[in-house]
């Protein structure tokens, strides 16, 4: 249960850490909150020639507004995320899905950017990223570039970023006035990877829903949307819906994983009834 | 720079140094250098809690954290967390009182896990509390006493009795444990097992 040695190089800018990080090309692995790394490490999952911490590089850990958005270093630890005032007014799933990661213990460790690089399909983060359709920064040697969250993933715990970059920021659009959003999941226990879950946001003007986005955990490779439920729900009624027909459609489509935890019958029935009260708690809080 | 490196953290109060491997957790560091074995490891990759530590503060799992990543840091393991040799901190007396632990190797993960949620959450409710021990795993007392122990600190801090009922002028919700065995400064003096 040691992790095999590694070289250790802790960085104090982005600039260090990227130019670090190319001196080892894909024999490195940035190290962030390690809730993740350290135990693939412990068990010998995977072994690197060099750790980069970012745990020094101070100028990654900040929660801002910026034009429209709610702007989170990568380094921001989870329990931050989950107390700060901004990410409470302005993107209130975020800090409703922080509660849902791990264990308190945890979250005073573990990254926003580190869940979100790690991409764990049945991780809350990278479904919220890809419901509220947000936008990745990543540093590398040719500067940065900003990645949109369907292009974020590739394959279970794969992100798009290359051996060489790092996640800097995660922006988050704040929705109209008059949005909801609420994220539902089922675990075995308390702090356990979901079973499935989802994350959904709606917003309502005048009594129809003028956009929708429904994510879906823990039911595939990568964090899914629900496209063809989203695009009937806009337009509809937000009073008349049928809750159940919409957690129907949004699982039709989704062949989730069978496993020793759930097979992938019932992955998709969970889903479902969660999509339905996702959806109810989202719809009142946006007619609040 | 796999070599060993030099690292100096406060621990307890006291400034240490040890020169140590990358690899190394902080729970190895704490044991090993600095002869700590209050803190202990079962199962060494982040699910059982029972190397909970604060490091600067905040309550972690020091078998998830390197030791290198400590220089510097401010680090509580549970001998650090009564006030003075030969005491016990409320937490820990509350432990005893209610029966809140059998073998006592997943307790000092329990006790400065409950010393952290406490300090923020000192009022919390049975289901807060439950969540809040949800990090850690105990496979001896099913849980009940060490409940029984938060509830216990929780009146006391209040300025309720340890194991009396509640504060004048209230009516305890729910019966202590440990109601009318004998006491020793307040605590309850009792082998016989508590059937809350």
């Amino acid at each position: 249960m040691k992790p095999a040695p590694f070289t250790y190089e802790a960085p104090t800018t982005l600039g260090e850490a990227v130019d670090v990080l190319g001196r080892y090309g894909d024999e490195a692995k940035v190290l962030a909150g390690g809730q993740s790394l350290v135990p693939v490490l412990a068990l010998r999952l995977a072994r690197f020639e060099a750790l980069v911490d970012l745990n020094r590089v101070d100028e990654l850990a900040y929660v801002r507004e910026d034009d429209g958005a709610v702007v989170i270093g990568a380094m921001t630890r989870q329990a931050t995320v989950e107390a700060d005032p901004l990410v409470a007014r302005s993107v209130p799933v975020l800090a409703e899905a922080t509660r849902l990661i791990g264990h308190f213990q945890i979250r005073n460790r573990g990254t926003l950017g580190g869940s979100i690089a790690h991409g764990d399909p049945a991780a809350e983060y990278p479904a919220v990223v890809t419901a509220l359709d947000a936008t990745v920064t990543v540093a590398g040697p040719d500067g940065q570039r900003q990645i949109a969250a369907p292009d974020l993933y590739d394959g279970p715990m794969t992100s798009t970023l290359s051996d060489d970059e790092i996640l800097a920021a995660v922006s988050f659009p704040v929705w109209d006035p008059g949005s909801g959003f609420a994220v539902r999941e089922m675990a075995r226990r308390e702090g356990d990877f979901a079973t499935a879950g989802t994350v959904v946001g709606v917003t309502v003007t005048d009594g129809r829903i003028s956009r929708a986005a429904i994510s879906l955990f823990g039911m595939g490779p990568v964090p899914l949307r629900a496209r063809a439920a989203e695009s009937e729900l806009v337009g509809a009624d937000a009073s008349g819906l049928d809750l159940a027909e919409v957690g129907a459609a949004a699982v039709a489509d989704v062949d989730p994983p069978s496993d020793v935890h759930a097979s992938g019958r019932y992955r998709t029935r969970v889903a479902s009834r969660l999509v339905a009260r996702a959806l109810e708690s989202a719809l009142q809080e946006a007619s609040r | 720079m796999s070599d060993p490196h030099p690292i100096t953290m406060t621990v307890n109060g006291q400034q240490r140094s040890a020169i140590v491997e990358p690899r190394k957790t902080l729970a190895d560091v704490l044991r090993e250098d600095m002869r700590l074995t209050g803190t202990h490891l079962a199962c060494e990759h982040g699910v059982c809690g029972a190397c909970t530590v604060l490091l600067d503060g905040e309550a972690v799992r020091s078998c998830l954290v390197f030791g290198v990543q400590a220089d510097g840091a401010e680090v509580t393991t549970v001998e650090g967390i009564a006030p003075a040799p030969g005491e016990l901190s409320d937490v820990q007396a509350a432990f005893r009182d209610c029966h809140g632990l059998q073998c006592g190797f997943c307790t000092p993960g329990f006790v400065v896990s409950i010393t952290a949620f406490l300090e923020k959450n000192p009022a919390p409710t049975d289901e807060e509390i439950r969540s809040g021990l949800s990090g850690n795993l105990c496979r001896c007392t099913g849980y009940t006493g060490i409940v029984n122990a938060v509830r216990q600190v929780v009146r006391e801090r209040a300025g309720g009795p340890p194991n009396g009922g509640a504060p004048a002028g209230d009516q305890p919700s729910e019966g202590p444990p440990t109601q009318g065995v004998p006491t020793i400064a307040g605590h309850a003096v009792t082998t016989l097992p508590s059937a809350p």
